[in-house]
């Protein structure tokens, strides 16, 4: 079994901390990150039955500000900036022009003239020399991923504890937006997004007040359930929620169409990076579409293991994994557009055997409201 | 502590030996490393597996580790109750679920296999580094 090397990765302010809770560590996008404390199933299931604390402060943020950030905005994104009023935030894609995306992310208006995007970690210098380079209008950009600590409190108890640490009243704050609140007694902001399905909340703080933010959620929570969450868990859950991964189910080459994002690609805003690329498809039809799968044979569907229908291959899957909390195999797979239908009975090869599946609606899982 | 009557593997499996059957699973260590084991594959009674090489898989949520076997031999009793219990490796990798059973075709490969003390100082050399 590998260890793996710590070598060259960056850490978070809480790195020793997570090592004290006795944390496997991997490296993840350049970090040095948990990917489990107590265990994926037990964290996963705390967080759809009580709630989980995950360090996301490897994630990257982007400031865009000035008279020009609104326009700069609309030209990388899909989504339409323009929509967003004050403290509220969006999911959108950071657009190639292929018609993929560079990431995707998700885009918090402070003001109009000021606004944070916030990336995925292994793509955060990538996504600031992008933006910087496709910055036509002269917006002021800054990555300000060194300023932020990033923590996300997930789970259908996330609001009574947060209630403990904070005299914002939360549940006036609504599923994607967000507000400047002192939590644990730290000034940030705080945002009821997530990307594990349940509700939630990030919170963006000064990195030095790190192990006081953690340590107070910690203890505010412990009645509720609350446990510390790794990265291991942070994928079963989105996989269950039915969230694309930038890297598995987006890339620079795969449509906003083809991922079952249109919803966030506003062609009717005006001219964006790839749109032209999107309009295209809309008439000629995609080249593939994303599909979600669960296996009706024995056997778990992983990443990059080829998909078959009607006999030929038709795919591959992008994202594959036992789900905890469905208690069954799942994954999600590029099929053509033509074998997409949920109910079509599909094959995965999971090496070199083939083990029988069946397209199934997205999201696996939907949290009851 | 691992117990005194088994040998190892530097890949972390473990063989019991009475007489002519060796009964073959995994370590402490090796569930530990693996984290939340979800699915276990594994050979037919009937079939030969070979010293070194691949008899099976165990998986983890996150992972697919190959188990490779001590001995040569034919496989003579598969454990049934991992197939719906593959947990099972967590809680008790050195009891409830042994993996195999394997008649053994040559016993001087068993001479090849680390002592109780020999794999523990192995584990903690590996933590080490």
């Amino acid at each position: 079994m590998a260890t793996p090397t710590g070598l060259d990765l960056k850490r978070t302010a809480l790195n020793s901390l997570h090592k004290a809770l006795g944390a496997k560590m991997v490296g993840f996008g350049g970090w040095e990150m948990p990917v489990e404390y107590s265990g994926i199933i037990q964290e996963h299931l705390a967080v759809r039955r009580a709630a989980g604390l995950f360090d996301v402060s490897h994630m990257g943020e982007i400031e865009v500000s000035g008279p020009r950030a609104l326009s700069l905005l609309q030209h990388i994104n899909s989504n339409d900036a323009s929509r967003l009023k004050d403290f509220q935030a969006q999911y959108s894609a950071l657009m190639h022009p292929k018609g993929g995306c560079v990431d995707d992310c998700v885009v918090h208006r402070l003001a109009e003239e000021h606004y944070f995007i916030c990336v995925n970690a292994a793509n955060t210098d990538k996504d600031f020399d992008w933006i910087i380079q496709h910055n036509p209008v002269g917006a002021e950009v800054r990555n300000v991923s060194g300023e932020y600590s990033q923590l996300a409190l997930q789970g259908p108890r996330a609001p009574e504890i947060i209630s403990k640490v904070t005299d914002t009243a939360v549940a006036g704050l609504k599923y994607y937006w967000f507000c400047r609140s002192r939590c644990c007694g730290v000034e940030g902001l705080l945002a009821r997004t997530g990307y594990t399905g349940e509700d939630g909340f990030e919170f963006y703080f000064p990195p030095a007040e790190s192990e006081k933010v953690w340590s107070t959620l910690i203890e505010a929570g412990r009645p509720e359930g609350l446990v510390p969450a790794g990265l291991g868990a942070r994928n079963t859950l989105r996989l269950e929620a039915g969230y694309p991964l930038y890297g598995h189910e987006l890339d620079e080459e795969t449509t906003l169409l083809e991922a079952n994002l249109g919803w966030i690609a506003k062609l009717e805003k005006g001219e964006f990076i790839g749109r032209d690329v999107l309009l295209e498809q809309r008439v000629q039809g995609l080249r593939k579409k994303l599909v979600g799968f669960e296996m009706t044979s024995q056997g778990i569907a992983r990443d990059g293991y080829r998909v078959y229908a009607e006999g030929k291959i038709t795919g591959v899957v992008t994202s594959g994994s036992y789900a905890p909390f469905l208690k069954r195999n799942i994954g999600m797979a590029y099929v053509s557009p033509s074998l997409a239908e949920v109910g079509r009975e599909i094959q995965v090869e999971i090496r070199g055997k083939m083990a029988g599946a069946r397209i199934v609606p997205l999201p696996f899982y939907k949290r009851s409201k | 502590m691992y117990p005194q009557e088994f040998l190892y593997t530097k890949e972390h499996e473990w063989i019991r030996v009475d007489e002519e059957i060796g009964t073959i699973g995994i370590t402490d260590h090796a569930q530990k490393e693996l984290g939340d084991i979800v699915y276990v594959e594994l050979p037919k009674p009937g079939e030969h597996v070979a010293v070194g090489e691949s008899f099976g898989t165990v998986e983890s949520v996150k992972a697919v580790s190959e188990i490779y076997s001590p001995v040569s031999g034919e496989v003579s009793a598969v454990n049934a109750k991992l197939a719906n219990n593959p947990e099972t490796l967590n809680t008790d990798p050195h009891g409830e679920a042994w993996l195999i059973q394997v008649r053994l075709s040559d016993r001087s490969e068993i001479e090849k296999l680390m002592t109780a003390e020999e794999y523990e100082a192995y584990i903690q050399k590996e933590k080490s580094t």
